[in-house]
Protein backbone atom coordinates (compact mmCIF):
# COMPACT_ATOMS: atom_id res chain seq x y z
CA UNK A 1 0.00 0.00 0.00
CA UNK A 2 1.52 3.94 -0.81
CA UNK A 3 2.40 5.00 2.22
CA UNK A 4 1.40 9.02 3.06
CA UNK A 5 4.60 11.16 3.25
CA UNK A 6 6.07 13.27 5.66
CA UNK A 7 8.18 15.82 4.27
CA UNK A 8 10.72 18.60 6.36
CA UNK A 9 11.66 21.47 4.62
CA UNK A 10 15.03 23.00 4.98
CA UNK A 11 15.62 26.40 4.18
CA UNK A 12 19.54 27.14 2.86
CA UNK A 13 21.47 30.31 3.16
CA UNK A 14 24.96 29.77 1.49
CA UNK A 15 24.90 26.61 2.73
CA UNK A 16 23.58 26.70 5.97
CA UNK A 17 20.10 25.77 7.00
CA UNK A 18 18.68 28.96 8.54
CA UNK A 19 16.29 27.54 10.95
CA UNK A 20 18.23 24.64 12.63
CA UNK A 21 17.83 24.36 16.43
CA UNK A 22 18.80 22.44 19.39
CA UNK A 23 18.84 18.54 18.60
CA UNK A 24 20.38 16.44 21.09
CA UNK A 25 23.43 15.13 19.54
CA UNK A 26 24.09 16.68 16.49
CA UNK A 27 27.27 18.38 16.45
CA UNK A 28 26.11 20.90 14.02
CA UNK A 29 22.72 22.05 13.98
CA UNK A 30 23.00 23.92 10.68
CA UNK A 31 24.91 21.78 8.59
CA UNK A 32 22.17 20.29 5.99
CA UNK A 33 23.95 17.01 5.91
CA UNK A 34 23.86 16.50 9.20
CA UNK A 35 20.30 17.94 9.52
CA UNK A 36 18.81 15.71 6.67
CA UNK A 37 20.82 12.70 8.30
CA UNK A 38 18.87 13.16 11.25
CA UNK A 39 15.13 13.65 9.63
CA UNK A 40 16.14 10.77 7.19
CA UNK A 41 17.36 8.57 10.29
CA UNK A 42 14.04 9.46 12.17
CA UNK A 43 11.93 8.41 9.30
CA UNK A 44 11.71 11.49 7.10
CA UNK A 45 10.07 10.12 3.76
CA UNK A 46 11.39 13.26 1.46
CA UNK A 47 13.77 16.26 1.76
CA UNK A 48 13.09 19.64 0.61
CA UNK A 49 16.42 22.03 0.23
CA UNK A 50 15.10 25.38 -0.53
CA UNK A 51 17.77 27.72 -1.66
CA UNK A 52 17.25 31.13 -0.13
CA UNK A 53 20.50 32.20 -1.41
CA UNK A 54 20.45 35.93 -3.28
CA UNK A 55 24.17 35.54 -4.42
CA UNK A 56 26.37 33.96 -6.89
CA UNK A 57 28.67 32.97 -4.68
CA UNK A 58 25.67 31.20 -2.34
CA UNK A 59 24.33 29.47 -5.04
CA UNK A 60 27.70 27.88 -5.48
CA UNK A 61 27.89 26.89 -1.65
CA UNK A 62 24.52 24.90 -2.25
CA UNK A 63 25.10 23.22 -5.00
CA UNK A 64 28.28 21.94 -3.22
CA UNK A 65 26.86 21.08 -0.31
CA UNK A 66 23.54 19.17 -2.04
CA UNK A 67 26.55 17.02 -3.94
CA UNK A 68 27.29 16.23 -0.27
CA UNK A 69 23.85 15.72 0.74
CA UNK A 70 23.13 13.50 -2.02
CA UNK A 71 26.30 11.21 -1.35
CA UNK A 72 25.23 10.31 1.66
CA UNK A 73 21.65 10.13 2.16
CA UNK A 74 19.73 7.84 0.20
CA UNK A 75 15.90 8.98 -0.09
CA UNK A 76 14.72 11.43 -2.72
CA UNK A 77 15.80 15.26 -2.47
CA UNK A 78 13.67 18.19 -3.55
CA UNK A 79 15.70 21.02 -4.63
CA UNK A 80 13.80 24.46 -4.72
CA UNK A 81 14.58 28.16 -4.52
CA UNK A 82 15.90 30.73 -7.58
CA UNK A 83 14.84 27.75 -10.14
CA UNK A 84 13.92 30.49 -13.32
CA UNK A 85 15.44 28.23 -16.35
CA UNK A 86 16.18 24.67 -17.58
CA UNK A 87 19.97 25.39 -16.79
CA UNK A 88 18.87 25.74 -13.37
CA UNK A 89 17.18 22.65 -13.18
CA UNK A 90 20.77 21.42 -14.92
CA UNK A 91 23.22 22.59 -11.76
CA UNK A 92 20.86 21.16 -8.76
CA UNK A 93 20.14 17.68 -11.15
CA UNK A 94 23.80 17.16 -11.44
CA UNK A 95 24.49 18.08 -7.92
CA UNK A 96 22.09 15.17 -7.09
CA UNK A 97 18.65 16.48 -6.76
CA UNK A 98 15.51 13.94 -8.06
CA UNK A 99 12.97 16.77 -8.61
CA UNK A 100 13.03 20.41 -8.58
CA UNK A 101 10.35 22.61 -7.27
CA UNK A 102 9.45 26.14 -9.81
CA UNK A 103 7.51 28.65 -8.57
CA UNK A 104 8.20 32.73 -9.47
CA UNK A 105 10.01 31.27 -12.27
CA UNK A 106 7.44 29.37 -13.89
CA UNK A 107 4.67 32.36 -13.06
CA UNK A 108 7.23 34.85 -14.64
CA UNK A 109 7.90 32.08 -17.79
CA UNK A 110 5.40 28.98 -17.78
CA UNK A 111 6.78 27.46 -20.79
CA UNK A 112 9.60 26.74 -17.90
CA UNK A 113 7.53 23.69 -17.03
CA UNK A 114 6.69 22.04 -20.37
CA UNK A 115 10.77 22.49 -21.46
CA UNK A 116 11.46 21.02 -17.78
CA UNK A 117 9.40 18.25 -18.01
CA UNK A 118 10.00 17.54 -21.72
CA UNK A 119 13.39 17.14 -20.59
CA UNK A 120 14.01 15.42 -17.13
CA UNK A 121 10.42 13.86 -17.20
CA UNK A 122 6.82 14.84 -15.56
CA UNK A 123 8.50 13.23 -12.71
CA UNK A 124 11.06 15.84 -11.99
CA UNK A 125 8.98 18.73 -12.01
CA UNK A 126 7.07 20.33 -9.16
CA UNK A 127 5.06 23.36 -8.67
CA UNK A 128 4.89 25.12 -5.54
CA UNK A 129 1.99 27.57 -5.02
CA UNK A 130 2.04 30.24 -2.29
CA UNK A 131 -1.53 30.78 -2.15
CA UNK A 132 -4.00 33.05 -0.37
CA UNK A 133 -7.93 34.05 -0.12
CA UNK A 134 -8.68 37.66 -1.37
CA UNK A 135 -12.50 38.32 -1.45
CA UNK A 136 -13.79 34.89 -1.63
CA UNK A 137 -10.99 33.88 -4.53
CA UNK A 138 -7.58 31.64 -4.10
CA UNK A 139 -5.09 34.09 -5.99
CA UNK A 140 -1.38 33.37 -6.50
CA UNK A 141 1.19 35.16 -4.32
CA UNK A 142 4.92 35.80 -4.79
CA UNK A 143 7.74 36.69 -2.74
CA UNK A 144 6.35 34.91 0.64
CA UNK A 145 2.76 35.82 0.37
CA UNK A 146 3.77 39.72 0.15
CA UNK A 147 3.01 40.18 -3.91
CA UNK A 148 -0.36 39.72 -5.11
CA UNK A 149 -0.29 38.33 -8.75
CA UNK A 150 -4.06 38.32 -9.16
CA UNK A 151 -4.10 35.12 -11.10
CA UNK A 152 -6.43 32.67 -10.06
CA UNK A 153 -4.70 30.21 -7.99
CA UNK A 154 -7.15 26.82 -8.80
CA UNK A 155 -6.71 27.47 -12.66
CA UNK A 156 -2.89 27.63 -11.94
CA UNK A 157 -2.53 24.78 -10.67
CA UNK A 158 -4.49 22.97 -13.54
CA UNK A 159 -2.76 24.60 -16.11
CA UNK A 160 0.85 23.68 -14.27
CA UNK A 161 0.01 19.95 -14.48
CA UNK A 162 -1.74 20.33 -17.69
CA UNK A 163 1.72 21.75 -18.90
CA UNK A 164 3.77 18.82 -17.38
CA UNK A 165 4.52 18.89 -13.40
CA UNK A 166 4.21 15.95 -11.70
CA UNK A 167 3.28 16.72 -8.41
CA UNK A 168 2.14 20.43 -6.66
CA UNK A 169 3.00 21.78 -3.76
CA UNK A 170 0.20 23.91 -2.28
CA UNK A 171 1.34 26.20 0.76
CA UNK A 172 -1.42 28.52 1.93
CA UNK A 173 -0.30 31.55 3.08
CA UNK A 174 -4.21 32.40 5.23
CA UNK A 175 -2.56 29.20 7.61
CA UNK A 176 1.34 29.82 6.95
CA UNK A 177 2.85 30.50 10.07
CA UNK A 178 -0.01 30.35 12.19
CA UNK A 179 0.51 26.79 13.64
CA UNK A 180 -3.54 25.96 13.48
CA UNK A 181 -3.67 23.17 11.03
CA UNK A 182 -3.27 22.69 7.11
CA UNK A 183 -5.91 24.52 4.85
CA UNK A 184 -8.03 21.45 4.60
CA UNK A 185 -10.69 23.50 2.33
CA UNK A 186 -7.91 25.47 0.05
CA UNK A 187 -5.80 21.84 -0.35
CA UNK A 188 -9.69 20.04 -1.25
CA UNK A 189 -9.91 22.46 -3.93
CA UNK A 190 -6.60 21.83 -5.37
CA UNK A 191 -6.44 18.08 -4.38
CA UNK A 192 -10.04 17.71 -6.50
CA UNK A 193 -8.81 19.41 -9.20
CA UNK A 194 -5.94 17.39 -10.40
CA UNK A 195 -4.49 13.67 -10.93
CA UNK A 196 -1.06 14.38 -9.93
CA UNK A 197 0.29 13.55 -5.95
CA UNK A 198 -0.57 16.90 -3.43
CA UNK A 199 1.27 17.95 -1.15
CA UNK A 200 0.10 19.90 2.00
CA UNK A 201 1.92 22.70 2.77
CA UNK A 202 1.16 25.73 5.36
CA UNK A 203 -0.30 25.58 9.24
CA UNK A 204 0.81 22.45 10.72
CA UNK A 205 1.48 23.46 14.43
CA UNK A 206 1.41 19.78 16.24
CA UNK A 207 0.70 15.58 15.42
CA UNK A 208 -3.01 16.33 15.47
CA UNK A 209 -2.81 18.76 12.48
CA UNK A 210 -1.54 16.22 10.65
CA UNK A 211 -4.02 13.48 11.80
CA UNK A 212 -6.73 15.83 10.80
CA UNK A 213 -5.34 16.13 6.97
CA UNK A 214 -4.89 12.56 6.12
CA UNK A 215 -8.53 11.73 7.56
CA UNK A 216 -10.20 14.61 6.15
CA UNK A 217 -8.20 14.21 2.77
CA UNK A 218 -7.33 10.94 2.33
CA UNK A 219 -6.11 11.00 -0.70
CA UNK A 220 -3.58 13.79 -0.44
CA UNK A 221 -0.46 12.49 -0.78
CA UNK A 222 2.24 14.00 1.39
CA UNK A 223 2.34 16.50 4.39
CA UNK A 224 4.99 19.15 4.48
CA UNK A 225 6.66 21.11 7.27
CA UNK A 226 9.55 23.71 8.25
CA UNK A 227 9.60 25.09 12.14
CA UNK A 228 8.04 22.63 13.77
CA UNK A 229 10.35 19.82 12.70
CA UNK A 230 13.52 22.26 13.19
CA UNK A 231 12.50 23.14 17.01
CA UNK A 232 11.67 19.85 17.46
CA UNK A 233 7.94 20.62 18.09
CA UNK A 234 6.29 17.55 16.26
CA UNK A 235 9.22 14.51 16.16
CA UNK A 236 8.92 12.74 12.99
CA UNK A 237 9.33 9.20 14.51
CA UNK A 238 6.65 10.15 17.10
CA UNK A 239 4.41 11.56 14.61
CA UNK A 240 4.92 8.73 12.36
CA UNK A 241 3.67 6.23 15.49
CA UNK A 242 0.49 8.26 15.53
CA UNK A 243 -0.27 8.14 12.13
CA UNK A 244 0.06 4.53 12.41
CA UNK A 245 -2.37 4.33 15.30
CA UNK A 246 -4.61 6.40 13.85
CA UNK A 247 -4.61 3.72 10.89
CA UNK A 248 -3.28 5.99 8.29
CA UNK A 249 -0.40 4.21 5.99
CA UNK A 250 3.12 5.14 6.75
CA UNK A 251 6.48 3.56 6.22
CA UNK A 252 7.72 3.01 9.84
CA UNK B 1 33.04 -3.84 -10.55
CA UNK B 2 29.79 -2.72 -11.15
CA UNK B 3 29.31 -0.71 -14.47
CA UNK B 4 26.37 1.57 -14.57
CA UNK B 5 25.53 2.10 -18.09
CA UNK B 6 25.38 5.92 -19.37
CA UNK B 7 23.53 6.77 -21.96
CA UNK B 8 22.15 9.79 -21.27
CA UNK B 9 19.30 9.45 -19.35
CA UNK B 10 18.59 10.43 -15.85
CA UNK B 11 21.10 11.48 -13.03
CA UNK B 12 23.55 8.77 -11.77
CA UNK B 13 25.22 10.72 -9.07
CA UNK B 14 22.76 9.18 -6.29
CA UNK B 15 23.20 5.34 -7.77
CA UNK B 16 27.15 5.68 -7.94
CA UNK B 17 26.89 7.00 -4.48
CA UNK B 18 24.71 4.28 -3.21
CA UNK B 19 26.77 1.68 -4.09
CA UNK B 20 30.19 3.08 -3.10
CA UNK B 21 28.16 3.62 0.39
CA UNK B 22 28.02 -0.38 0.47
CA UNK B 23 31.50 -0.82 0.06
CA UNK B 24 31.13 -1.60 -3.45
CA UNK B 25 32.75 -0.09 -6.92
CA UNK B 26 31.04 1.32 -9.76
CA UNK B 27 31.80 3.28 -12.31
CA UNK B 28 29.35 5.27 -14.83
CA UNK B 29 30.35 4.54 -18.84
CA UNK B 30 29.09 4.48 -21.64
CA UNK B 31 32.20 2.40 -22.95
CA UNK B 32 31.99 -1.25 -24.24
CA UNK B 33 35.15 -2.34 -22.90
CA UNK B 34 34.43 -1.36 -19.66
CA UNK B 35 31.02 -2.51 -19.57
CA UNK B 36 32.29 -5.90 -21.00
CA UNK B 37 35.08 -5.81 -17.81
CA UNK B 38 32.40 -5.33 -15.42
CA UNK B 39 31.38 -8.28 -13.56
CA UNK B 40 27.97 -6.93 -12.61
CA UNK B 41 25.96 -4.35 -15.22
CA UNK B 42 23.13 -2.13 -14.23
CA UNK B 43 20.82 -0.14 -16.64
CA UNK B 44 19.43 2.61 -14.94
CA UNK B 45 17.30 5.36 -16.33
CA UNK B 46 13.97 8.00 -15.85
CA UNK B 47 12.02 9.48 -18.85
CA UNK B 48 10.61 8.33 -22.00
CA UNK B 49 10.77 5.00 -22.86
CA UNK B 50 10.97 5.90 -26.91
CA UNK B 51 13.40 8.58 -26.40
CA UNK B 52 15.56 5.60 -24.31
CA UNK B 53 15.60 2.96 -27.08
CA UNK B 54 17.17 5.69 -29.26
CA UNK B 55 20.17 6.60 -27.22
CA UNK B 56 20.61 3.26 -26.67
CA UNK B 57 20.80 3.05 -30.45
CA UNK B 58 22.36 6.11 -31.08
CA UNK B 59 25.50 5.31 -28.85
CA UNK B 60 25.37 1.62 -30.30
CA UNK B 61 24.75 0.24 -27.33
CA UNK B 62 21.06 -1.40 -27.71
CA UNK B 63 22.67 -5.13 -29.19
CA UNK B 64 25.40 -4.76 -26.47
CA UNK B 65 23.01 -4.51 -23.59
CA UNK B 66 21.49 -7.60 -24.72
CA UNK B 67 24.48 -9.39 -25.50
CA UNK B 68 25.87 -8.01 -22.19
CA UNK B 69 22.59 -9.84 -20.52
CA UNK B 70 23.26 -12.98 -22.37
CA UNK B 71 26.88 -13.77 -20.71
CA UNK B 72 24.91 -14.70 -17.73
CA UNK B 73 26.70 -11.66 -15.19
CA UNK B 74 23.96 -10.17 -12.89
CA UNK B 75 22.02 -7.65 -14.90
CA UNK B 76 19.88 -5.30 -13.13
CA UNK B 77 17.86 -2.57 -14.51
CA UNK B 78 16.27 0.15 -12.58
CA UNK B 79 13.02 2.10 -13.01
CA UNK B 80 12.82 3.04 -16.93
CA UNK B 81 15.80 0.57 -17.25
CA UNK B 82 13.83 -2.49 -15.17
CA UNK B 83 10.81 -1.31 -18.62
CA UNK B 84 13.34 -0.94 -20.95
CA UNK B 85 13.96 -5.26 -20.52
CA UNK B 86 10.56 -5.85 -21.83
CA UNK B 87 9.58 -6.97 -25.37
CA UNK B 88 7.75 -3.95 -26.28
CA UNK B 89 6.00 -0.68 -24.63
CA UNK B 90 3.20 1.26 -25.56
CA UNK B 91 4.20 4.78 -23.99
CA UNK B 92 3.21 7.16 -26.73
CA UNK B 93 3.26 4.74 -29.44
CA UNK B 94 4.75 1.77 -29.68
CA UNK B 95 8.14 0.97 -29.09
CA UNK B 96 10.07 -2.44 -29.41
CA UNK B 97 12.44 -3.40 -25.80
CA UNK B 98 15.27 -5.39 -25.06
CA UNK B 99 13.29 -8.58 -25.08
CA UNK B 100 14.90 -9.87 -22.08
CA UNK B 101 12.22 -10.32 -19.80
CA UNK B 102 9.02 -11.41 -21.65
CA UNK B 103 6.20 -8.78 -20.67
CA UNK B 104 4.54 -5.34 -22.05
CA UNK B 105 4.84 -1.74 -20.78
CA UNK B 106 1.73 -0.06 -20.64
CA UNK B 107 0.29 3.17 -18.51
CA UNK B 108 -1.40 3.02 -15.50
CA UNK B 109 -4.43 4.88 -16.51
CA UNK B 110 -6.81 3.11 -16.54
CA UNK B 111 -6.10 0.38 -14.73
CA UNK B 112 -6.07 1.92 -11.51
CA UNK B 113 -9.06 3.48 -9.69
CA UNK B 114 -9.76 7.24 -10.58
CA UNK B 115 -8.95 8.30 -6.79
CA UNK B 116 -5.00 7.09 -7.16
CA UNK B 117 -2.96 10.11 -8.20
CA UNK B 118 -0.58 9.05 -11.28
CA UNK B 119 2.67 9.31 -10.93
CA UNK B 120 2.84 6.34 -8.62
CA UNK B 121 4.80 8.44 -6.23
CA UNK B 122 5.72 7.48 -3.07
CA UNK B 123 6.91 4.71 -0.76
CA UNK B 124 5.15 1.24 -1.05
CA UNK B 125 5.33 -2.08 0.58
CA UNK B 126 6.88 -4.89 -1.34
CA UNK B 127 5.22 -8.32 -1.30
CA UNK B 128 7.36 -11.03 -2.68
CA UNK B 129 6.22 -13.98 -4.78
CA UNK B 130 8.18 -17.15 -4.18
CA UNK B 131 6.03 -19.55 -5.65
CA UNK B 132 3.09 -18.04 -8.03
CA UNK B 133 0.54 -20.00 -7.00
CA UNK B 134 1.96 -23.26 -8.83
CA UNK B 135 3.51 -26.70 -7.84
CA UNK B 136 7.66 -26.44 -8.09
CA UNK B 137 7.68 -28.25 -10.77
CA UNK B 138 5.21 -25.94 -13.06
CA UNK B 139 7.59 -23.48 -11.74
CA UNK B 140 10.30 -25.41 -13.26
CA UNK B 141 8.49 -25.83 -16.50
CA UNK B 142 7.35 -22.44 -16.98
CA UNK B 143 10.73 -20.91 -15.63
CA UNK B 144 8.97 -18.69 -13.16
CA UNK B 145 10.19 -18.28 -9.96
CA UNK B 146 11.32 -20.32 -6.77
CA UNK B 147 12.05 -19.11 -3.71
CA UNK B 148 12.37 -15.63 -3.19
CA UNK B 149 14.81 -13.45 -5.83
CA UNK B 150 18.26 -13.25 -4.36
CA UNK B 151 18.18 -9.72 -4.37
CA UNK B 152 15.62 -9.66 -1.78
CA UNK B 153 16.83 -11.88 0.62
CA UNK B 154 18.10 -9.78 3.42
CA UNK B 155 14.76 -8.12 3.30
CA UNK B 156 11.40 -8.96 5.39
CA UNK B 157 7.84 -9.38 3.76
CA UNK B 158 6.72 -5.57 3.39
CA UNK B 159 9.40 -3.36 3.68
CA UNK B 160 8.89 -0.41 1.59
CA UNK B 161 10.40 1.39 -0.84
CA UNK B 162 10.89 3.92 -3.33
CA UNK B 163 8.09 4.57 -6.61
CA UNK B 164 8.05 6.95 -9.21
CA UNK B 165 6.44 5.82 -12.56
CA UNK B 166 3.02 6.53 -15.09
CA UNK B 167 3.33 3.39 -16.82
CA UNK B 168 3.92 -0.28 -15.56
CA UNK B 169 5.38 -3.58 -16.86
CA UNK B 170 2.19 -5.99 -17.68
CA UNK B 171 1.75 -9.85 -18.95
CA UNK B 172 5.34 -10.79 -17.04
CA UNK B 173 3.76 -13.34 -14.28
CA UNK B 174 6.25 -15.95 -15.29
CA UNK B 175 8.68 -13.67 -14.19
CA UNK B 176 7.50 -11.84 -11.80
CA UNK B 177 9.19 -11.81 -8.32
CA UNK B 178 7.78 -9.16 -6.13
CA UNK B 179 4.26 -6.58 -6.44
CA UNK B 180 3.06 -3.52 -4.85
CA UNK B 181 -0.44 -2.84 -4.37
CA UNK B 182 -1.55 0.51 -5.69
CA UNK B 183 -5.33 -0.20 -6.89
CA UNK B 184 -4.02 -3.58 -8.01
CA UNK B 185 -0.30 -5.73 -7.75
CA UNK B 186 1.50 -3.81 -9.97
CA UNK B 187 4.92 -5.32 -11.17
CA UNK B 188 7.50 -3.59 -8.75
CA UNK B 189 10.20 -6.91 -10.00
CA UNK B 190 11.08 -9.09 -12.34
CA UNK B 191 13.97 -11.46 -13.02
CA UNK B 192 14.42 -13.74 -15.21
CA UNK B 193 17.48 -15.98 -14.89
CA UNK B 194 20.87 -13.32 -14.44
CA UNK B 195 18.56 -10.61 -15.49
CA UNK B 196 16.62 -9.00 -12.44
CA UNK B 197 14.57 -5.42 -12.74
CA UNK B 198 12.99 -3.10 -10.05
CA UNK B 199 10.36 -0.82 -10.84
CA UNK B 200 11.37 1.47 -7.64
CA UNK B 201 14.39 2.64 -7.29
CA UNK B 202 16.77 1.01 -4.36
CA UNK B 203 19.15 4.14 -4.72
CA UNK B 204 16.67 6.30 -2.98
CA UNK B 205 15.40 3.55 -0.65
CA UNK B 206 17.22 4.28 2.05
CA UNK B 207 18.30 1.42 4.11
CA UNK B 208 16.32 -1.22 2.36
CA UNK B 209 17.31 0.11 -0.78
CA UNK B 210 20.78 -0.64 0.11
CA UNK B 211 20.21 -4.27 1.31
CA UNK B 212 18.86 -4.49 -2.07
CA UNK B 213 21.78 -3.43 -4.03
CA UNK B 214 24.26 -5.11 -1.45
CA UNK B 215 22.35 -8.33 -2.36
CA UNK B 216 22.73 -7.49 -6.26
CA UNK B 217 26.53 -6.88 -5.74
CA UNK B 218 27.12 -9.76 -3.76
CA UNK B 219 25.44 -11.97 -6.79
Amino acid sequence: MITKRIIPCLDVRDGRVVKGVNFEGLRDVNSPVELGKFYSECGADELVFYDITASFEGRKLFTDILTEVASQIFIPLTVGGGINTVDDFDRVLKCGADKVSVNSGAIKNPSLIDEAAKKYGNQCVVLSVDAKRVDGVYHVFLNGGRVDTGMDALKWVKEGVERGAGEVVLNSIDTDGVKKGFDLEMLKAVNELVKVPVIASGGAGSIQDFVDLFNEIPDISAGLAASIFHFGEVKIDDLKKRLKEENIPVRI
Amino acid sequence: MIAIIDYGVGNLFSLKSSIASIGAEAVVTSEKEIIDKADHVILPGVGAFGDAVSKLRDKDLFYFVKEQAATGKPFLGICLGMQLLFDKSYEYGEHEGLGLVPGVVRPLEGDIPENLDIPHMGWNSLHFIERLGLSKDKCDAFGAPTGRSPIFRNLNEGDHVYFVHSFAAFECVRNLTATAEYGFPLTAAVQNNNVYGTQFHPEKSGEVGMKILKAFAEL
